[in-house]
């Protein structure tokens, strides 16, 4: 056993994180919820060259994947940049394609691997209705019951309190493909969606606390700075031991997707409950160590902020998750 | 990155659960913090040392089976599996002999280690003093330089299983030099005593449901040969500290324990519970993802070491985490038992022979010792987090 990420994997790691500290995400975050999606495409197509798409994708559709554990590592520095669009949803269609198989997935897959193709996906359910960006999205995949359907059309945008999250319904669609073989692949995607989502709740709590972490180191009040202070610095121990404990959690999960392991849905359920967590209580502990300032729309810390609360019941909630653990 | 076990490692596993399987009590013994039950945790020492299950990550000259970090995790995930009995000299086997192997000379661990093993004398530890608990280092026991040896005067106190052990080990002022110059960390000594010498008084406390689990040592002049100074004089703080990190970090407190409950308690949620309570599946659920989180944390850690890391501070989070989820787990548990959850560990009716019970008031006393998380979790953030210390 070696239950750590070898050279490969952290060095993939630090390259994408210095590719996006270097790319300011944070303005095209900013462009994408007030519409203009140009920014944000543009990154998106430096995350394909760096292969973050082709992770999901066979290697027989023009991919690398699929590699769980390189996607967790992916999507946790894509959660730490803050970066926008249907990143989730587009790996989760990219895994119910290469489930499928056939002539959508061959018409499909390559453009979601090169990056071409910014793809939205909808499990729809009363509890599931909207597809992420769905409005800017250029296929949208929508699984309804045993049939998988391309949308001609999205409804109104839904405001998220994310507001790079732009929620809309799906509208009409033409049948790809029907049959039991879609709803079992489309419990597939739905677990590598849970899991992305931990792992980029996890990155944005880790920016969450490490914003947090520097700003009480220089603020300072009655003379010294707040973070001297122990109310301050508990709650912020608290807040990495949640995001530390939930990190082996998600690798677990993702080593037990690529292994196909029948336990799975459980591990990537527990997975998401803890990053989850853990990452809405670093962004509490971030509003409140940041006082005023930090209730402010103008601070890019809320863009971490109001995307950890999202992500908290994006593609499981916690109490969805939590029953899924104790399922037998 | 893998969750691999080798052949050898699954082998070792099926070898461990077999012999469990044949001499694990059925019925679970009397408390350890009870004179009867200490004696029957005791006998539990010698039946596991008989056949070399007592300590497997020591060499094998000294009764082990040289287990690496890994197989020793194995062993433990297997022991609690099968609810074998609390371990009545972990404070020995966990802090002192750790310590031996590093800083003991060879004639200290062919005399300590044999009967340490097989239960033949249990330790208790002696650091608190009244007025030195996360203070540790302001403490004022005193070992005073004679002929061939030291005399110790003071007071030690939660000394945890001293009420019933045969030996303890602590640290002793043998320098006031550095305490005057504002350094209380220098001058110490770290010293083991048998606590039925001359000039020892044991007066045993009772824990919060008044099992003597621990108790006050008053140490009036007691002489100790120079053989039971455990490293160099005046250097017992560094010496102690490398077990410090034992008690907090891997060794005390193995994720099998907590594995093991979890399963339990699903167990016994899955028998009793009312469906319909979701409010309370959502906490057996929280215990069992965080009895897992525990035991992947400490695979990562065990495949850090393995590749030559060390584990310094990050302790730390270790005991804040496993402290606080003993008890959300047993509270859990004692909720799911509704009008039993309240019965002493000793009450005929209590539930799973009053494990439960027990493991709670066990739990309780968790985020305390071993330097409380208040603690623990300045440590994190000024060690981990690179915050700006501050009064504490």
């Amino acid at each position: 056993m070696r239950f750590l990420l070898d050279d490969e994997q952290r060095e993939f790691a630090r390259s994408l994180d210095k590719m996006l500290s270097a790319a300011e995400p944070t303005a095209a975050v900013r462009a994408w919820a007030a519409g203009d999606t140009g920014p944000g495409r543009a990154l998106w197509a430096r995350l394909a060259e760096a292969g973050v798409f082709a992770l999901a994708v066979p290697e027989e559709h023009d991919g690398l994947g699929p590699l769980p554990v390189e996607l967790a590592v992916a999507f946790g520095e894509l959660g730490r940049h803050a970066v926008p669009g249907p990143l989730v949803e587009t790996v989760a269609a990219a895994a119910l394609l290469g489930r499928l198989g056939g002539p959508v997935a061959a018409d499909r897959l390559p453009g979601i691997a090169s990056g071409r193709t910014v793809a939205s996906l909808c499990l729809l359910s009363p509890a599931a209705p909207y597809a992420l960006d769905a409005d800017c999205a250029d296929a949208v995949f929508v699984v309804d019951g045993d049939a998988l359907l391309l949308a001609d059309a999205a409804g109104p945008v839904q405001p998220s309190s994310d507001p790079v999250r732009r929620l809309a319904r799906p509208v009409g669609g033409a049948v790809l493909r029907r049959g039991p073989e879609v709803a079992s692949a489309a419990a597939h995607a739905a677990e590598v969606a849970a899991l992305a989502v931990a792992a980029q709740a996890l990155g944005v709590g880790r920016a969450l606390l490490a914003q947090t972490v520097a700003y009480v180191g220089g603020r300072r009040q009655f003379g010294v700075a707040v973070g001297s202070f122990q109310a301050v610095k508990h709650r912020l121990a608290d807040t990495l031991t949640g995001l530390e404990f939930a990190e082996p959690l998600v690798h677990a999960a993702a080593l037990a997707l690529a292994s196909d392991d029948p336990d799975a849905g459980r591990a990537v359920a527990a997975a998401k409950v803890a990053a989850g967590e853990a990452s809405y209580a670093a962004a509490r502990s971030a509003l409140q160590l940041h006082g005023a300032l930090g209730y402010t729309e103008e601070l890019d810390l809320s863009l971490w902020i109001r995307k950890a609360r999202a992500l908290r019941t994006a593609w499981g909630t916690p109490a969805q998750c939590r029953a899924r653990v104790l399922a037998r | 990155m893998d969750l691999d076990f080798t052949a050898a490692e699954d082998a070792f596993r099926a070898k461990a659960r077999a012999w469990l399987a044949e001499h694990v009590p059925a019925t679970p013994l009397p408390s350890l913090e009870t004179a009867d039950g200490f004696a029957a945790h005791r006998e539990w020492e010698r039946e596991l040392h008989s056949d070399r299950w007592s300590v497997v990550s020591w060499p094998e000259e000294f009764g082990g089976r040289g287990a690496s970090i890994l197989t020793w995790l194995i062993f433990e995930e297997e022991y609690y599996a099968a609810g074998a009995p609390g371990r009545v000299s972990q404070n020995g086997i966990n802090l002192l002999a750790p310590t031996l192997f590093e800083h003991g000379t060879d004639e200290q661990r062919a005399r300590v280690l044999p009967s340490m093993a097989s239960g033949e004398v249990i330790w208790a530890q002696a650091w608190s003093e009244p007025e030195s608990g996360s203070d540790l280092a302001s403490l004022r026991s005193t070992a005073e330089r004679v002929d061939g040896g030291w005399r110790l005067s003071g007071q030690k106190t939660w000394s945890s299983r001293a009420a019933f052990a045969d030996r303890a080990f602590g640290l002793f002022r043998s320098d006031r030099e550095g305490l005057e110059a504002g350094k209380p960390h220098r001058g110490l000594t770290y010293l083991m005593f048998p606590l039925d010498a001359d000039g020892v008084t044991v007066r045993p406390i009772g824990r919060i449901d008044g099992k003597p689990a621990f108790a006050e040592l008053f140490l009036d002049d007691v002489f100790v040969p120079d053989e039971d100074v455990i490293g160099e004089p005046g250097q017992g703080w560094k010496v102690a500290m490398s077990t410090a990190g034992n008690e907090r970090g891997l060794t005390l407190r193995s994720p099998g324990r907590f594995t093991a409950a979890a399963d339990r308690l699903t167990e016994l949620w899955r028998a009793q519970a009312d469906p319909a309570d979701t409010a309370l599946r959502d906490r057996v659920a929280d215990a069992v993802i965080g009895a897992r989180a525990y035991r992947l944390f400490t695979y990562a850690n065990a495949s850090r070491i393995a590749a030559g890391g060390s584990i310094g501070t990050e302790s730390s989070l270790n005991k804040v985490f496993w402290s606080d989820l003993d008890i959300a787990l047993h509270e859990t548990a004692l909720d799911l038992l509704g009008p039993y959850g309240e019965l002493a560990d000793e009450a005929d009716d209590a539930p799973a022979h009053g494990s439960w019970a027990e493991g709670y008031t066990f739990s309780l006393a968790g985020p305390i010792y071993a330097g409380t998380n208040e603690i623990q979790r300045d440590i994190i953030a000024e060690r981990l987090l690179g915050l700006p210390k501050g009064r504490r």
